[in-house]
C-alpha cells in the first residue's frame, strides 16, 4: 500500500522543494510508493480546511520546511502533527530556523519599520502596515495571519521526529532519505538524518585527507578578496569555513566550488551551540592577530556565526 | 524583588594558576562575597564558548575565566586560546544584547591570593551594579 505523504512549506523558499523534485526520474520510481494527500501551497490543490478533515495519524509521513514566522504556519504545523503519525524537519530552516531565524537579532518593529518604510523601493505614502483584519465594503471581513515577535524552528512549536539540514538538502541525501522513507528503514526518533560525517570528512580539500600538515591561519579573508586557490583547503587560506564542525551530507558541495562552508548542513552530533563551536573551532585555528583581524573584517558575528542557526541557539535572539 | 536578589556568579578557574589563588586565598584568610561559585577545569584552553552561554542561559549573572598569566600556561600556549575565544565570544555576546561586562577573563597567577580575592570583590559589585541577567527566564 502506498505511503500517504505531506509536504508544507512554512517560512522558507520552496527551495528545498526544489531539492525533492532534483531527484527526477528518482522521484517518479518513489511515486509509486507514495500517495501525495498534501502538498501546499506550492504543489498540489488541496486547502487547509482538506487537511483539517483528514483523520488524525492518517497521514504515515509529513515534511516540513521553512521556519515558523506567523500564526498561520503555526496553525498548520500543529494540525500536520496530529494528522501525521511522522513528522520531519526538512531543511536548514525547519530544523534550525534557517536564514529567516537571522531576524531574531532584530524586533518586530524594527523589520515593519524596514520593510514598509525605509528601503529605497517602498513606495508607502499612506504608511500603511499589514494589519491581521480589515473590513472591505462594510460587510466583508478579510483576515492576514499575525507576525510573530520571533522566528522558531519546527520542533519549538511541536514535537518532531526527525531532522534534516541542508539549504537545501543536497538531492543525493534527499535521494536516502526518500529510500529510507519508503523502506520503513528510519532511525531513533528525534534524530537528525544524516551519515554524521562533518563537511571536512568529506571534503577533497582537507589537508588531513591529502597527508597534509595544517597550520596556523595567519590571515583572515573575506570571500570578496581574491579568488581562493581551488586546490588547498580555505580554511589554510584564511577564508573562514565552518566544515569541521558541519555535517557534511552535502558532499561538501560548497567547498567544491570554491566557496567556504557556510553551516546549513546542521551541527554535527555533540554541537550543542553552532555559533560558539564555530568560536572554538576558529579560536583554536587563527593566530591571534588573525582573530584581531576577523572582528574588524566582519560587521556582524552573530550573523556570521549564526547563519542558520539563530532561532536554536543558547541566546536565541537578541536581548 | 532587588532587595532580595543576590548575584549568582560562575568562576571558570584553571587548575595550575587561578584554582590555586582561590585556595591561597582561603588559607591567606582574605575574604571574597559568597556569591562566586568557582569551577575548577585542567586549563582556561578547555573552557568552550558554549560553557559561558550554558552558564548564562541557567541563570548566572556574571561569568569570570581565571587563567594562568600569559607565558605561564602550564600547558604552554592553552590562555592564548582562551583569549582568542574570549574575544569573539565577548563580541558576539555583546551583538546579542548581553552586557559585555558580564563576562570577564582574568589572568590570576597561583600565588595571587589577594589578587583573586580583589577581582572576586570587584566582579561582585559590578554585577551588582548591572543587575540581574536579562536570560532568566
Amino acid at each position: 500500500m502506498a505511503l500517504k505523504f505531506a509536504f508544507y512549506l512554512a517560512a522558507g523558499c520552496a527551495g528545498c522543494e526544489m531539492a525533492l523534485v532534483d531527484l527526477a526520474d528518482r522521484l517518479i520510481d518513489a511515486l509509486g510508493d507514495l500517495e501525495i494527500v498534501f502538498w501546499a501551497p506550492t504543489v498540489a490543490d488541496i486547502k487547509y480546511k482538506d487537511l483539517e478533515a483528514m483523520p488524525d495519524k492518517s497521514i504515515d509521513i509529513a515534511l516540513v520546511d521553512g521556519a515558523i514566522r506567523l500564526s498561520e504556519q503555526e496553525h498548520i504545523v500543529k494540525v500536520l502533527r496530529k494528522k501525521a503519525k511522522i513528522l520531519v524537519a526538512f531543511g536548514a530552516c525547519a530544523a534550525m530556523g534557517g536564514i529567516p531565524g537571522l531576524a531574531n537579532l532584530h524586533t518586530k518593529d524594527e523589520i515593519f519599520e524596514t520593510v514598509y518604510f525605509n528601503t529605497y523601493s517602498t513606495d508607502n505614502p499612506d504608511g500603511v502596515v499589514p494589519q491581521t483584519k480589515c473590513v472591505v465594503d462594510g460587510k466583508y471581513e478579510l483576515t492576514l495571519p499575525e507576525f510573530w515577535n520571533e522566528v522558531k524552528a519546527l520542533h519549538q512549536v511541536v514535537d518532531v521526529d526527525y531532522f534534516v539540514g541542508g539549504c537545501p538538502p543536497h538531492h543525493e541525501h534527499v535521494a536516502k532519505i526518500v529510500e529510507a522513507i519508503v523502506s520503513g528503514n528510519l532511525p531513533p526518533k528525534g534524530s537528525w538524518i544524516t551519515d554524521g560525517k562533518s563537511v571536512c570528512d568529506v571534503c577533497p580539500r582537507n589537508p588531513a585527507n591529502k597527508g597534509e600538515t595544517r597550520e596556523t591561519v595567519k590571515e583572515v579573508k573575506r570571500t570578496i578578496e581574491g579568488i581562493p586557490d581551488e586546490e588547498r583547503c580555505l580554511l589554510q587560506q584564511g577564508y573562514l569555513c565552518f566544515g569541521p564542525i558541519t555535517q557534511g551530507d552535502c558532499g561538501a558541495s560548497c567547498p567544491k566550488v570554491n566557496i567556504p562552508c557556510r553551516g546549513c548542513g546542521g551541527p554535527l552530533p555533540g554541537v550543542k551551540d553552532f555559533g560558539a563551536r564555530a568560536i572554538a573551532s576558529l579560536a583554536s585555528i587563527l593566530e591571534d592577530s588573525a582573530v584581531d583581524q576577523l572582528m574588524e573584517k566582519y560587521p556582524s558575528l552573530a550573523k556570521l556565526f549564526y547563519r542558520y542557526s539563530l532561532p536554536v541557539a543558547t541566546i536565541n535572539k537578541r536581548r | 524583588m532587588s532587595e532580595e536578589w543576590e548575584p549568582n556568579i560562575i568562576v571558570i578557574a584553571c587548575n595550575w594558576c587561578t584554582y590555586q589563588a582561590a585556595d591561597l586565598a582561603g588559607s591567606l584568610r582574605y575574604s571574597y562575597p559568597p556569591t562566586v561559585k568557582v569551577v575548577r577545569v585542567p586549563c582556561s584552553g578547555r573552557v568552550e564558548p558554549e560553557f559561558v552561554l550554558e552558564a548564562l542561559i541557567n541563570g548566572a549573572d556574571g561569568v569570570l575565566i581565571g587563567g594562568c598569566h600569559p607565558g605561564d600556561c602550564h600547558y604552554k600556549e592553552g590562555n592564548y586560546k582562551a583569549l582568542r575565544r574570549f574575544k569573539l565570544l565577548h563580541k558576539l555576546l555583546t551583538e546579542l544584547g548581553i552586557e559585555p561586562e558580564r563576562v570577564r577573563l582574568e589572568w590570576i597567577g597561583g600565588s595571587e591570593g589577594l589578587k583573586f580575592a580583589e577581582v572576586m570583590k570587584e566582579f561582585d559589585a559590578t554585577i551588582r551594579k548591572l543587575g540581574p541577567n536579562p536570560l532568566k527566564r
